[in-house]
C-alpha cells in the first residue's frame, strides 16, 4: 500500500527553547489505523498539531497524498480532519450548525444530506438541534469527530480519543473508529494505553521524548511484548549449541559461556522445565541463571511510569 | 480564495447577531433617545446653534461615530477572542484558509453589525430632528471606512488580549477618551487654543470632522485631511494584522 502521509525529519523547538520533536520520520499507509503510543509529554499532540497546521514546524517536511503541508497547505489540509485532545467547542453553538460551519471553512459546499449522514453515524442526529453545552462529555467528543468528518477527509487525527472517557464510551469510540476504517479513512490516533493501541491499531509507533522509538505491526509488537529472556551461565564454554538443545530457541554468547532463551510469559508452557531436563541430558553444568524482560518491556514499564507526569 | 470559508465565518459571526437582533436594535434606539433628551434638549436649549447648525443636529454625526467605533471594536475583538478562549480557534488554524480570509470574515461581520447600528441611530435621530444630509455618498463612505478600520483595530486587540480584562482595556482607556475628545459633541472652535492643537493629534477628530462635513458641509478641517486620516489609519491596522499573521503572534506556537 502507498503512504498517504510522509513525515521527514520533523523537528519542533518551542519558543522557550524546548525541543518537543527531535526529528520524526514516519510513513503512514492509506487505509490503516496507526496508534501513536507514548506517555504524557512525549510529543504526540505536538506532532499532530504540526501536521495539521496549528503549530509551525522548526524544520523538516511532511506531505499528505503528495501535498506539502506548508507550501501546498490548502490541498493538504482539505484531506485532513482533526479531533483535538481537549473538548474545544463553543458551548452555546448548535450541534448541526457546528458541522455546517466546519464543512464551510474547509471549502465544501453546504450539503444537508452529508451532514445528516455524519450525525446519524455518530448517533447525534437526535441531538442536532441541541446546544453543545447540553450534551454529555461523550457526545461532545462525538461532535468534535463529526466536525472533523464533515468535510470528508481522507486522513483523520484523533488525539487521545478516549482520555477521560468511561469504559462504556471507550468501547463505543473503538466501534466508531473501526467503522471509519471500513469506509477507507486513514486514522492516526494517540494514546497512552497499550490496550487501546492493541484493540484498534494496525500498527503502533512508540514515541517518547520527541522521538519515534519503533514502528511495528500491532500483532508483532504484542508478541514481542510478552517475552522474557532467560540467561544461563555455564561452567565450561561451548563451541556450539549441542544437539539435545537444538529444539529450543537459544542464542549462544560469543564467549560460549552463556545461553539466552526467549519465552512467552503468557503461554501455557514456557518450556523452561523441558529446557532444564535437556541441559542435564546434554551433561551441561550450569553456574547461574537469571531472567530479564526484553528491552521492549522496559520501554513499556517506562511508559506506565511516565503516566501522570505533567503534559 | 476560499470564498466558502469567508462566507462560513461571516455567517457564523452574523448568526450571533441575528439571535439577539432585538437587543441589537433596541439598545441603540434607547441610548440615542437619551442622548437627545440630555444633550439636545437640556444643553441644546442654551447653545442654540454651532457653526450655523442647530445643536441637536450638530451632535448626530458625533453620536453615530461614537457608537459605530465602539461597536466595531467590541464586535471584532470579541469575535476573534472568543474562539481563542473556547479553544475552537484550532479549527481555523487547521482549515485550508489563509489569514486574509479569516480577517475578511471576522472584520466584515463586525463592520456590518456596526454599520447596522449606525443606521439605527441615524434613523432614531431623524425622528427627533430635521436632518438633511448634504453629501450622502461621502457620508456612507466615511461610515463604512470607519467601521472597517476600527473592526480591524478590534481584531488586533482580540488577538493581543490574553483575558477579558485586556479585551476591555484598550477601548476603555484609549478609544473612549479619543472619541469624546475628538469633538463628538462640540466644535473645536469652542476649545482654548492649547486644546485645539492637542486635538489635531487625535485621529478620531479627523473622522468626526469629515463625517460632519458630509452631513452639513461644515468641518473643523478640510475634508481631504479627514479622508487621508481614515485611509492612513486603515492602512496601519491592515499592516499590523498582516504582520500578526506572518509571525503567528499569539495564535500559532
Ligand atoms: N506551547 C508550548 N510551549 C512550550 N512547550 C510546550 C508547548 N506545548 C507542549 N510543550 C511541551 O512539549 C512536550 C510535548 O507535549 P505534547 O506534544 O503535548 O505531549 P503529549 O501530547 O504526548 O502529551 C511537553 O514537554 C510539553 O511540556
Ligand atoms: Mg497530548
Amino acid at each position: 500500500m502507498a503512504a498517504i502521509l510522509e513525515i521527514r525529519d520533523l523537528r519542533k523547538v518551542y519558543d522557550g527553547g524546548f525541543e518537543a520533536l527531535k526529528g520524526v520520520t514516519l510513513d503512514i499507509e492509506e487505509g490503516e489505523i496507526l496508534a501513536l503510543l507514548g506517555p504524557n509529554g512525549a510529543g504526540k499532540t505536538t506532532l499532530i498539531s504540526t501536521l495539521c497546521g496549528i503549530t509551525e514546524p522548526t524544520s523538516g517536511t511532511a506531505t499528505v497524498a503528495g501535498y506539502d503541508i506548508k507550501t501546498q497547505y490548502r490541498e493538504a489540509r482539505k484531506l485532513i480532519g482533526l479531533v483535538p485532545q481537549e473538548i474545544n467547542l463553543e458551548p452555546f453553538s448548535y450541534v448541526e450548525t457546528n458541522l455546517h460551519f466546519s464543512r464551510g471553512i474547509f471549502g465544501k459546499p453546504r450539503d444537508n444530506a452529508k451532514v445528516e449522514d455524519v450525525l446519524r453515524k455518530l448517533a447525534l442526529w437526535e441531538k442536532r438541534a441541541n446546544r453543545v453545552r447540553e450534551l454529555s462529555g461523550g457526545m461532545k467528543r462525538r461532535v468534535l469527530i463529526g466536525k472533523a468528518l464533515a468535510h470528508e477527509p481522507r486522513v483523520l487525527f484523533l488525539d487521545e480519543p478516549t482520555a477521560g472517557v468511561d469504559v462504556g464510551l471507550r468501547k463505543e469510540m473503538w466501534d466508531v473508529v473501526a467503522e471509519l476504517k471500513e469506509q477507507g479513512v486513514t486514522i492516526i490516533l494517540t494514546t497512552h494505553y497499550i490496550e487501546e493501541a492493541e484493540a484498534m491499531a494496525d500498527r503502533v509507533a512508540v514515541i517518547r521524548g520527541g522521538e519515534i522509538l519503533m514502528v511495528e505491526k500491532t500483532a508483532d509488537l504484542m508478541r514481542r511484548l510478552g517475552c522474557k529472556e532467560l540467561t544461563v551461565e555455564l561452567r565450561e564454554p561451548l563451541a556450539e549449541i549441542p544437539a539435545p538443545l537444538s529444539d529450543y530457541d537459544l542464542e549462544l554468547a560469543a564467549d560460549g559461556l552463556s545461553l539466552t532463551y526467549r519465552y512467552d510469559t503468557q503461554a501455557d508452557r514456557t518450556g523452561i522445565a523441558g529446557l532444564m531436563r535437556a541441559f542435564s541430558e546434554a551433561g551441561i553444568i550450569l553456574r547461574d541463571l537469571h531472567t530479564s524482560q526484553s528491552s521492549l518491556e522496559e520501554i513499556f514499564v517506562g511508559l506506565v511510569e511516565g503516566e501522570g507526569e505533567a503534559q | 480564495m476560499n470564498l466558502r470559508a469567508v462566507q462560513a465565518i461571516y455567517m457564523n459571526e452574523m448568526q450571533r447577531f441575528f439571535r439577539t437582533i432585538l437587543q441589537s436594535f433596541v439598545s441603540p434606539v434607547i441610548s440615542t433617545s437619551l442622548y437627545f433628551v440630555v444633550f439636545g434638549a437640556a444643553i441644546g436649549s442654551r447653545i442654540e446653534t454651532v457653526e450655523g447648525v442647530s445643536y441637536g443636529a450638530f451632535i448626530v454625526p458625533g453620536l453615530i461615530m461614537l457608537s459605530v467605533i465602539m461597536q466595531s471594536i467590541s464586535n471584532a475583538s470579541f469575535g476573534i477572542y472568543f474562539p481563542k478562549f473556547t479553544g475552537t480557534v484550532f479549527e481555523l488554524l487547521s482549515a485550508p484558509i489563509n489569514f486574509l480570509e479569516i480577517v475578511i470574515g471576522f472584520v466584515g461581520a463586525a463592520a456590518t453589525k456596526a454599520l447596522f447600528i449606525g443606521m439605527v441611530i441615524l434613523g432614531t435621530a431623524s425622528v427627533f430632528i430635521d436632518l438633511t444630509i448634504l453629501h450622502p455618498v461621502a457620508m456612507v463612505l466615511f461610515l463604512v471606512l470607519t467601521c472597517l478600520a476600527f473592526a480591524l483595530l478590534g481584531f488586533i486587540i482580540g488577538i493581543w488580549a490574553k483575558n477579558f480584562e485586556q479585551l476591555q482595556l484598550v477601548p476603555l482607556l484609549v478609544v473612549t477618551p479619543l472619541v469624546f475628545l475628538g469633538g463628538s459633541f462640540y466644535s473645536t472652535d469652542m476649545l482654548p487654543p492649547v486644546w485645539q492643537t492637542i486635538t489635531h493629534f487625535n485621529p478620531v477628530f479627523y473622522l468626526i470632522s469629515g463625517f460632519r462635513w458630509a452631513f452639513f458641509g461644515v468641518a473643523d478641517v478640510a475634508v481631504g485631511w479627514s479622508l487621508l486620516a481614515v485611509a492612513v489609519f486603515f492602512t496601519i491596522c491592515l499592516g499590523l494584522v498582516a504582520r500578526i499573521f506572518q509571525t503567528g503572534w499569539r495564535i500559532r506556537d
